[in-house]
């Protein structure tokens, strides 16, 4: 049986009925046609389907739709303002950080709680924070580079 | 070195700001009215006769659209290398490993898919397993194909020179052994596929492919539809690194719901079955006897291989050519021999993977030089600095290297890791905790011979000027799946046309524009570089000579140049030029005002004078290498080749490695981009270092696989991976678009034995078998301790 839920997206509201089994994934890829945020595992596993629900970073895979009713959602489609990068993406942009792009968008969610919560976080914590987002073509090294770009600046815009 | 605006220069790739926002559409993201989902059955057993498939039941299930098998596919004999077609597009005499598929359904949603797809019931009679690969060769085993005798899919027999008089130069010789284990390419995009067929009978596929050429030719022979009424286009692409190469019954099997139910239809794999479908590295079972004279040159190489394929042959021909040919450099070798057996067992597809064939060959052989330099008392740099080639030799193979800083990178990772300080301490230090380890590579750039025998292109690319004028539209069948290529190729045009980066579209990776044989082999770059470069030299010489003909000048006097016709021979008035083209812009308020030509305005001229102005660019490479048997895998226009130093320290009672860093150097000819060049080593670093350490298939007794998905199969996260050091060698290759050529696999060469040469300077043991885990580390330390007479002095 189909539940009513209301959402905020990418600050804009939303009002859907879903079935109990249908994730958050599925909710905003299919019912929404946000297709920025990628399934890479389904399980788990990858990093590759992080969104932000009420601020914290979260599998969408792996949270059900009915239990972020009520809450706000943030996905990589929500980082640009007014059509402008967000420093973050403008530094994966210019550093490099992107290859098929594929692990881009949870990577991006992950590292924007991180510097919300920590301003200037170490190479380590930036290592920590994303070391569930798996990055199968860069290393990690130019993103890793990319986000201690913003995390040097004192600018407290992400 | 001659002065860019653009090329050589870090520009960001053209497709950053879509992959940023989300915008970037990969093929699982694309929607169309109406499409139905597909879903697979595969076979539950490794090894079994099929008796009977009913597929009654499923046909029933509301919702369900189309019921596929073998019976609705035909048999047409598919595969990769036309000598070896032994798959088809669903089986029907046996299954061969855990994972073969049986049957396909289309319905209206995935559940019922699904659904329907559990309630296929297919009667198989077991039949007994073929696991090892050391043993599939074995009198009496079980055989999985008719047409592979003893389980061997293809055998190498090659004698270069004379190891016997190589055996007699020696001074010391010395065997070693290499074991692996299969891997999984771990590319973070599982395979999508959507195919629709239109009311002219034209099949069209969109497919996280990498060679949508190759691709179409496979659906049209194995589906029996004409080449020109099949088109492969290429979405978005989350990573590749070899098996999304080869055609798989995914693609197969979507085209053929397509057709039965006459609506689009989507299938996308879960993890499970990308690790099911693999198609990725083989395993590799490596002996070699290596010796070299008193002054540590290198006398001869005997190696004897055997691979483990899986199933079917796939890419697996070229591979056991690979593992042997390229081993012909980066030293000089007078003396090899080789024997090679791929064998087939019941598991999953082995192919293609990122250094093809060719990676654990290198890793044994730069292990024993290491090994040798140790007996010899030399430094392991040295010892490779006394036997590396330089530009303009031939190996023992027949491989000619027209430029080749292998030298270079040597001594860039010698002098960057601060090598000879670190070393000289680890007579000291050795066993003790920490250790430095290096070695080198040798890659093709891009393979001398299509797949298939013809003497085709291997790529065209068409540059188009916007009849309008302003830009040019770049169009290639190459395959963009993350490596850069549209980037490439725009970076180039927009070189060539002295156009700034964004009045360049690239459309690429779709059969209908051009023929290119996608990206494998390390080819993009080169080939299609170099293709591209003409298209658009064809197109600034039509402009240019249209110019010309209306100033009434010679043409090789103009030139274009920062957006504008630049006159070689003085000033020109160009006020009669322009007046048609201010006329046709009236009530435009962004008219060029300025005393030069603009390549806006000069493009719509040429235009208004001769039409559509289009150039054509094309690449094939000449004939390449010797006459004996197999001579053309391994060929290439150019050879890549790089040198990397791994830190490690290793925890001496768990086992634990941690690799502190990585300094690597490759020698790509040119960098187009120096920021996509040194990403792709950095890929290549996190590959390499995963396979050293921690990546394996693991089989239960019946061949299935026991840690399908990305938690048990581990692969680097940002937590294991040290600070990489790419350091970028450019050694102007005569054969490639502006010296370059390859970088995206042959980095990957150096970077399992030098974290295996650094180990062992940590532990003082040497191992046999990757990957090297804590336990196969703690347990060879054990024995070691055991016996210390049988390790090298630690
Ligand atoms: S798709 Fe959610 S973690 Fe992989
Ligand atoms: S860029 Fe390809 S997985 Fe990260």
């Amino acid at each position: 049986m189909k539940k009513l839920i209301s959402l905020n997206v990418n600050g804009i509201a939303h009002e859907l009925a879903v079935e109990p089994r249908r994730t958050l994934l599925e909710l905003l890829r299919e019912d929404l046609g946000l297709t920025g945020t990628k399934k890479g595992c389904g399980i788990g596993d990858c990093g590759a389907c992080t969104v932000l629900v009420d601020g914290v970073a979260t599998f969408s895979c792996l949270t059900l739709a009915i239990q972020v009713n009520g809450c706000s959602v943030e996905t990589v489609e929500g980082l640009t303002k007014d059509g402008k990068l967000s420093r973050l993406q403008q530094a994966f942009v210019d550093h490099g950080a992107i290859q098929c792009g594929y692990c881009t968008p949870g990577m991006l969610m992950t590292t924007t709680e991180l510097l919300r919560r920590n301003q200037h976080p170490k190479e380590q914590e930036i290592r920590k924070a994303i070391s569930g987002n798996l990055c199968r073509c860069t290393g990690y090294q130019k993103i890793v580079e990319a986000i201690q770009e913003v995390a040097r600046s004192e600018n407290e815009e992400i | 070195m001659k002065k860019y605006s653009i090329l050589n220069s870090r520009v960001p790739r053209v497709d950053a700001v879509d992959k940023v926002t989300g915008k970037a559409l990969y093929t699982d993201d694309i929607k169309m009215p109406g499409i139905l989902i597909g879903a697979i059955l595969h076979s539950p057993l490794a090894h079994a006769r099929i008796l009977n498939i009913d597929t009654s039941l499923a046909e029933r299930l509301p919702g369900v659209k189309a019921v596929v098998t073998h019976r609705e596919a035909g048999t047409t004999p598919y595969g990769v290398s036309p000598a070896r077609y032994d798959e088809t597009i669903f089986c029907h005499d046996k299954v061969r490993y855990v994972g073969d598929e049986i049957a396909a359904v289309a319905a209206i949603d995935l559940d019922t898919a699904l659904e329907a797809v559990s309630l296929i019931k297919v009667d198989f009679e077991e039949l007994p397993v073929v696991l090892d690969g050391r043993r599939a060769m074995e009198e009496g085993r079980p055989l999985l194909h008719d047409i592979y005798k003893n389980n061997i899919c293809a055998e190498v027999h090659w004698h270069f020179g004379d190891i016997e008089q190589g055996k007699k130069e020696s001074y010391i010789v010395r065997t070693d052994h290499l074991t692996s284990k299969m891997q999984d390419a771990a590319f973070l995009e599982p395979q999508s596929v959507i195919a629709e067929v239109d009311s002219h009978g034209n099949l069209t596929m969109w497919s996280s492919t990498q060679a949508p050429h190759y691709i179409q030719r496979t659906l049209a022979m194995a589906l029996n539809i004409p080449l020109h009424k099949v088109r492969v286009i290429k979405p978005a692409v989350g990573g590749g690194f070899g098996p999304k190469a080869s055609c798989s019954t995914a693609e197969l099997a979507t085209c053929l719901l397509a057709i039965k139910t006459g609506k689009p239809v989507k299938l996308t794999f879960d993890r499970e079955q990308v690790f099911l479908h693999s198609r990725a590295r083989h395993q590799f079972f490596h002996t070699m006897t290596t010796g070299v004279k008193k002054d540590g040159t290198l006398a001869f190489l005997d190696h004897q291989c055997i691979l483990d394929g899986g199933a079917y042959a796939s890419f697996g021909i070229a591979t056991i050519y690979y593992a042997g040919s390229l081993l012909g450099g980066p030293y000089r070798l007078k003396n090899m021999k080789y024997d090679g057996y791929r064998v087939v067992t019941n598991k999953p597809a082995c192919g293609a993977q990122r250094g093809h064939g060719a990676v654990i060959a290198r890793a044994l052989f730069e292990v024993q030089l290491d090994r040798i330099a140790e007996e010899l008392g030399t430094d392991p740099i040295e010892l490779r600095l006394k036997n590396v080639m330089e530009a303009g030799e031939t190996t023992c193979n027949e491989l000619f290297v027209s430029s080749f800083g292998m030298r270079e990178a040597l001594e860039a990772v010698r002098d960057s890791a601060a090598w000879k300080k670190k070393r000289s301490l680890s007579g000291k230090t050795r066993g003790q905790g920490r250790g430095i380890g290096a070695a080198c590579g040798f890659f093709v750039s891009g393979a001398g011979y299509p797949i298939y025998r013809s003497r085709t292109y291997h790529c065209t690319v068409v540059t188009k000027v916007d009849d309008v004028g302003g830009g040019v539209t770049v169009s290639s069948g190459a395959a963009d799946i993350g490596q850069g290529s549209d980037t490439v190729l725009a970076m180039i045009t927009a070189e060539e046309l002295g156009l700034p980066l964004d009045d360049v579209k690239v459309i690429s990776g779709d059969s209908n524009l051009s023929v290119d044989l996608g990206a494998y082999s390390s080819r993009t770059t080169l080939m299609t570089g170099a293709a591209c470069r003409d298209a658009a030299r064809d197109v600034k010489r039509q402009i240019l000579e249209a110019i010309a003909g209306v100033l009434c000048v010679p043409p090789e006097t103009l030139d274009l140049k920062d957006g504008k016709v630049e006159s070689l021979s003085g000033e020109l008035d160009f006020s009669k030029i322009r007046e048609e083209y201010l006329r046709e812009h009236k009530g435009f308020i962004d008219l060029p005002n300025e005393l030069c030509l603009t390549f806006r305005e000069a493009s719509r001229i040429a235009f208004l004078e001769r039409g559509s102005i289009v150039g054509v660019g094309m690449y094939r490479p000449p004939p390449l290498g010797g006459s004996f048997k197999g001579a053309t895998v391994g060929t290439s226009p150019a050879f890549g080749c790089s040198a990397q130093v791994a830190e490690v320290s290793v925890d001496l009672g768990t086992g634990e490695i941690t690799v502190e860093n990585i300094t690597g150097a490759h020698d790509c000819g040119f960098a187009i981009n120096r920021t996509q060049v040194e990403g792709q080593m950095q890929g290549s670093m996190m590959m390499g270092m995963g396979e050293a350490l921690m990546e394996q298939i693991i089989y239960d007794k019946k061949g299935r696989i026991v840690n399908a998905n990305l938690a048990e199969y581990k692969i680097p996260t940002a937590m294991d991976m040290p600070h990489l050091e790419a350091i970028i060698v450019e050694s102007n290759e005569p054969h490639g678009p502006y010296g370059a050529k390859e970088v995206g696999e042959g980095a990957i060469m150096p970077v399992i034995p030098s974290i295996l040469n650094a180990v062992y300077d940590a532990t003082g043991v040497r191992i046999e078998e990757l990957p090297l885990t804590p336990e196969r580390l703690v347990a060879a330390m054990e024995e070691a301790k055991k016996k210390p007479s049988l390790q090298e002095n630690p």
